[in-house]
């Protein structure tokens, strides 16, 4: 095994970007503190993804006051399975996935069956707070269901894989799948437990995997070896990451993908502080690309499909370079 | 910024010759005296029994007295002074101030008067059945006994004993131990009387006498503590009242009473004499100017921006996780007021008691308001609960937790309960730790003698702190702990 610790000479020659310098370099300086809501609120994400086109979940209903969850069986009658989440939560807290249901039952995604109480107790909790940053009074927003793509198949455990794109002044420039597992309880953070899995720029391929911190091969629970990992359709997605610099004027944020089986790549949510674990997955520090971002003259013309097609090129070659001493 | 600070720390040294180093000089304490009373109409007059002018331990250096409106004067000498106050017209309640320098020495500062009382003074001073006890006790220690000294601490052996029958028939009257063992050594015809001693610790405010007694034995005044019979006088006792009548004289007043406040500066007395009396702009500017109630208070808040640093520094620099962002350095000033161990042991057990509670209260479904203030309550029964059984126990470290900040506290209890959901129990141990560890680091430079001077005496050099956190604000290296999280990358 190796050393418990990494010396600051090899962390710089990776140009791994660390806590203090991604806040004060890159948040601070491009992150203008009165957009923070427009992420920070899913609901606002949501109705701003919908105001650009972009493609989001579709959204059913909210729950605001506390009176609505009295009837609200009537709202949920014609729907067979859905999301019921706090608009402000963190962390995946507090979302409950309803894939059918069997009579007056509603199926929970871990199978467990619950009744209308038990949503109705979801909902007074959402609203009261118990999940939102602070404890602030929160409303609960009721979306469609994604349906998952079958190139996940084997490689979660309970919930959505999503794809965790960094976007810097819309140009994406690193991606990692994040996948569940029995020691994140379905969620898909890292810092929970969750896989990470670095994929490449150009292609969407599998790079690395990284768990807690480690590299690992195979997914812990299923045993699905990482590196065959391959993301279809990898352009849209990067064209959809890229338009959310568009719609919110955050210079360096961390978007949220999932795919949809029927629907396509959808915009889940965004992260005006996306963490640093990125680039463990990778292999590879964030700081060369940022700086090489910040130095180019911008083509403010430049729309997503341009910027999109730039960084496919420009970060490239590195990928598949930092990836064949991995094949060995 | 630094610079400033620098220059503006060493004109001080040249101009106002305040020392950079503690300990160059003995220290003084400045002790003021507040008298307060309402008035009930009429002419006032206040008389105030004052330290003799070589104390036992001490010297009088510098006194004066502020109260706006009464004439002032000093009364007899030796163990008689008394500083007087008086005023035609006062309404109101008033407050009187008298303040003295005083440095430590060495002087003995034996009392010369000789006892000026007949040892068949004494009245009949109990009934029949404490006469008796009295009589008993008085036996027994003599019995035991063949000095003077020895009889009083034959006597407070007695008197202190659980057991005895006779020392709780005597104990149950009203009078304290101070005066009940007068009261037996004026009956064995040895002289004694009633002295009122002040502990001085630093920065300390509402302090009150403590009573003690002094026998007279070959010649010379002895010292005795009534409840532990050490004989002598400790280093840190001033002896504020000895003989004469009475502490605190009011006419034209009522509930009169006094209380001390007490500062220990660093600074040789010559030149704080000098300091608080020139002009110069350094003086002027100086904390020394305000009254001790106030300085003693600026003592503490002028360390506050040291342990901000020691915070910047341990996130910025080192990345340890702590719960709430300068929780520590409240913890910390916390811990200057109890001591390190007591404090550490009191804090880790309120906020574990309060973790269970909380777990309960989570089951309750309480909006996140009415479950703080919930918890607020929860701590101070439980600081109570504390307190009490620490006391019963003979444990005064109990009572150190009231030191700590209750709503601190419930923040913390709820931060951390949340953490404990959300991200399990290691996490918890990991920021508390943290937190702990940064506050303890605070504290041990927080009291570190050096920076207690430094910062009392030269405020400026609190820029250069501030320049120290400002240039820490804009660091972007990495963290110590970056080098750990990211120790993957060596072998991917």
């Amino acid at each position: 095994m190796s050393k418990p610790w990494v010396s600051i000479r090899r962390l710089k020659a990776f140009g791994m970007l660390g806590m203090n310098c991604r806040n004060v370099d890159f948040i601070n300086r491009y992150n203008q503190r009165k957009h923070f809501p427009l992420v920070d609120n899913k609901l606002k994400t949501k109705l701003l993804a919908q105001e650009y086109a972009v493609p989001t979940p579709g959204l059913k209903f909210v729950v605001r006051e506390q009176h609505e969850i009295s009837h609200i069986e009537q709202q949920l009658a014609d729907l067979d399975s859905f999301v019921l989440k706090p608009a402000k939560g963190s962390g995946g807290k507090g979302i409950l996935v309803v894939t059918g249901r069997q009579g007056d039952q509603f199926v929970r995604s871990s199978g467990a069956l619950i009744d209308i109480t038990d949503i109705r107790r979801h909902m007074s909790n959402i609203l009261a707070g118990l999940y939102s940053l602070a404890g602030s009074a929160d409303v609960a927003i009721i979306e469609d269901l994604i349906a998952f793509d079958d190139c996940f198949v084997g490689y979660s455990h309970e919930g959505v894989p999503d794809i965790r794109i960094i976007v810097f002044r819309g140009y994406p420039v690193m991606a990692m799948l994040r996948l569940a597992t029995a020691a994140s309880d379905g969620k898909a953070n890292l810092h929970q437990g969750a896989v990470g899995v670095g994929l490449a720029l150009d292609s969407g391929r599998c790079l690395k995997a990284a768990q807690f911190g480690r590299p690992i091969k195979l997914h812990p629970d299923t045993g699905c070896s990482l590196s065959d990992i391959r993301i279809s359709g990898w352009r849209d997605i990067l064209l959809l990451a890229s338009q959310c610099y568009d719609m919110t004027s955050l210079g360096y944020i961390g978007t949220d993908i999932v795919l949809d089986k029927f629907a396509g790549p959808q915009l889940l949510e965004l992260n005006a502080r996306p963490g640093l674990a990125i680039q463990i997955t990778n292999g590879r520090g964030l700081l060369p690309r940022l700086r090489h971002i910040e130095h180019m003259s911008l083509n403010r013309r430049f729309r997503a499909e341009q910027r999109v097609d730039y960084s496919m090129r420009q970060f490239a070659e590195e990928s598949s370079a930092a990836q064949s001493p991995d094949a060995g | 910024m630094a610079l400033i600070g620098m220059g503006t720390a060493v004109m001080r040294h040249l101009s106002a010759g305040t020392p950079f180093l503690p300990g160059q000089a003995k220290s003084v304490w400045l002790v003021e005296a507040r008298v307060d009373f309402d008035t009930t109409g009429g002419p006032v007059s206040a008389s105030l029994s004052l330290p003799d002018a070589h104390p036992p331990g001490f010297e009088l250096f510098e006194e004066q007295a502020a109260s706006p409106g009464y004439g002032f004067t000093v009364l007899g000498e030796g163990d008689n002074r008394r500083a007087e106050w008086t005023k035609r017209e006062a309404e109101g309640e008033q407050s009187l101030y008298y303040s003295a320098q005083l440095v430590e020495s060495d002087s003995d500062g034996a009392s010369a008067a000789e006892p000026v009382f007949s040892s068949r003074e004494y009245n009949n001073y109990w009934e029949d059945a404490q006469e008796l006890a009295a009589k008993e006790v008085l036996g027994l220690a003599r019995g035991k006994s063949s000095s003077p000294l020895s009889l009083t601490r034959e006597l407070i052996k007695l008197l202190n004993s659980p057991s005895s029958q006779n020392a709780a028939l005597l104990r149950s009257d009203t009078l304290g131990q101070a005066e009940l063992l007068i009261h037996f050594l004026n009956r064995a015809d040895i002289p004694a009387r009633y002295v009122m001693g002040l502990y001085l610790e630093d920065a300390r405010r509402r302090q009150i006498l403590t009573p003690m007694v002094e026998i007279y034995t070959e010649q010379e005044w002895l010292l005795v503590n009534p409840k532990t019979g050490d004989v002598g006088v400790p280093p840190n006792l001033l002896l504020w009242h000895r003989g004469g009548v009475s502490v605190l004289d009011v006419s034209g007043g009522k509930n009169s009473r006094v209380h001390f406040s007490m500062i220990r500066q660093t600074v040789p007395a010559a030149q704080l004499a000098q300091i608080t009396k020139s002009d110069s702009i350094f003086s002027r500017l100086g904390v020394q100017r305000l009254p001790i109630e106030e300085q003693s208070m600026f003592k503490l808040l002028l360390l506050l921006p040291l342990g901000a640093a020691v915070v910047v520094f341990m996130r910025v620099i080192i990345g340890l996780k702590t719960s709430g962002t300068f929780m520590p350095v409240l913890i910390a000033l916390a811990f200057l007021q109890t001591s390190l161990v007591e404090g550490l042991i009191s804090f880790v057990l309120v906020v574990a008691a309060g973790l269970a509670l909380r777990g309960y209260l989570s089951r309750l479904n309480l909006l996140l308001v009415a479950r703080i203030a919930a918890l607020i309550v929860l701590v101070i029964f439980m600081i109570s609960a504390f307190s009490i059984i620490g006391y019963q126990l003979g444990y005064s470290a109990g009572m150190t937790i009231t030191f700590f900040p209750m709503i601190i506290i419930a923040w913390t209890i709820e931060r951390m309960s949340i953490l404990w959901e959300e991200d399990g129990p290691s996490e918890v141990v990991s920021q508390g730790g943290g937190s702990l560890l940064v506050a303890v680091i605070a504290y041990l430079l927080m009291q570190m003698p050096l920076f207690v001077h430094l910062t009392f005496n030269f405020p400026e050099l609190n820029l250069v702190l501030l320049a120290s956190i400002l240039a820490m604000g804009q660091y972007t290296g990495y963290k110590l702990s970056e080098l750990w999280r990211f120790r993957a990358m060596d072998d991917l």
